[in-house]
């Protein structure tokens, strides 16, 4: 159900989060002390390929992340098998990553 | 319905009525709770399957389920599990039942097969003996696996086999991480792509009920864990 290909992309990808995770936080804290507004922080991540790098990566690897994660859970629990948990895990994947990137894109387009 | 100290209330399970059983049985000093279904057996009702070989922990055959947690039952004192004089036992959780406490336990060796838990010699009985050194990484994390009785009780302990029956479960992979680390052994390459597959390694979750339950205090989480890292090292390396 869960073999060597996607363990290594979970893991991978976890590995991927967890410093853009600390950076989120780090800027947030930041960004809230110093009392930005919200066109203050859009002023400065519209147009930036950094913020757009930064948050397209996490939204990547938190979709691949996710989806194989809920993959085992329904296999265990809910007992999907087959094709059905293929798609299942492909629609996750896929959803998370269309929300997370209209997300970015309105956060970071020009 | 406990009755007086000198009793213990001892709930079976029957497969043929697929429900427990009461049985009032005399309460010894050091009874072990083999002693028990062994009582009842030769005192009480001779149609009671059960299964046991050494009763010295050895063998691994008597393991059941003990008040609900998997137990070897000749080496489980009674004092140690009984709540107020009373047991309730059944029989190993995860696998089929052939009848009341005896359990076939074809799935749990078919799948140390699969895992490649067999000995693949590099050498032939022509050749020295090949001087192994105790203190090497290799030979002291084999010998922190070697010591399996195989009596199947990780494996009822593990809810990964309760989810997943494809999964290989504990002993097997603790099996094959002792051959990993067997420096006679020469089917490395086959052994971690055995423990690749769908029910593989990669699924465990690392409760580590395994190693809770172990009544020889070995560790297959542990082993797991090794088994996860040279197959994702050997993945990298065939990447390369």
């Amino acid at each position: 159900m869960l073999d060597l290909r996607l363990y290594i992309l979970q893991r991978v990808t976890a590995l991927i989060m967890a410093p853009l995770v600390l950076g989120h936080i780090a800027v947030m804290i930041v960004a809230v002390r110093g009392g930005l507004s919200a066109e203050e922080i859009l002023s400065r991540t519209q147009g930036s390929l950094l913020w757009a790098g930064f948050y397209g990566t996490f939204v990547l690897a938190a979709s691949v992340h996710a989806a194989i994660g809920l993959r085992v859970v329904v296999f265990e629990y809910a007992k999907l098998k087959g094709l059905a948990l293929s798609l299942f895990t492909w629609a996750v994947f896929l959803a998370l990553l269309f929300m997370g990137t209209r997300a970015v894109f309105a956060v970071t387009a020009p | 319905m406990p009755t007086d100290s000198s009793f213990l209330d001892v709930d079976v399970w029957r497969s043929g009525a697929e429900s427990f059983q009461n049985f009032q049985v005399p309460a010894r000093d050091s009874q072990t709770v083999l002693d028990v279904v062994t009582w009842i057996q030769q005192h009480a009702d001779p149609t009671l399957s059960y299964r046991f070989a050494c009763r010295v922990g050895m063998c691994g055959s008597c393991a059941m389920m003990v008040n609900g947690k998997p137990r070897w039952t000749c080496r489980t004192h009674v004092k140690k599990v009984a709540k107020r004089g009373r047991i309730e036992i059944a029989p190993l959780r995860n696998l089929q039942v052939i009848k009341d406490l005896a359990t076939d336990m074809s799935d749990f060796f078919d799948k140390w097969v699969a895992a490649e838990g067999v000995f693949h010699p590099t050498k032939t009985r022509e050749d020295e003996i090949e001087a192994i050194r105790p203190d090497t990484p290799e030979r002291i994390s084999a010998d922190a696996a070697v010591e399996c009785i195989n009596c199947g009780v990780c494996y009822a302990a593990c809810d990964v086999v309760a989810a997943n029956p494809a999964y290989l479960g504990p002993a097997a992979l603790n099996r094959a991480w002792s051959l990993v680390n067997d420096l006679r052994d020469g089917a490395l390459a086959e052994r971690l792509e055995a423990v690749s597959h769908d029910g593989g390694c990669h699924n465990c979750h690392s409760h580590q009920s395994c190693a809770a339950y172990c009544p020889n205090s070995l560790n297959p989480t542990a082993s797991i864990a090794g088994l996860k890292r040279e197959t994702v090292k050997a993945a990298f390396r065939r990447g390369r």
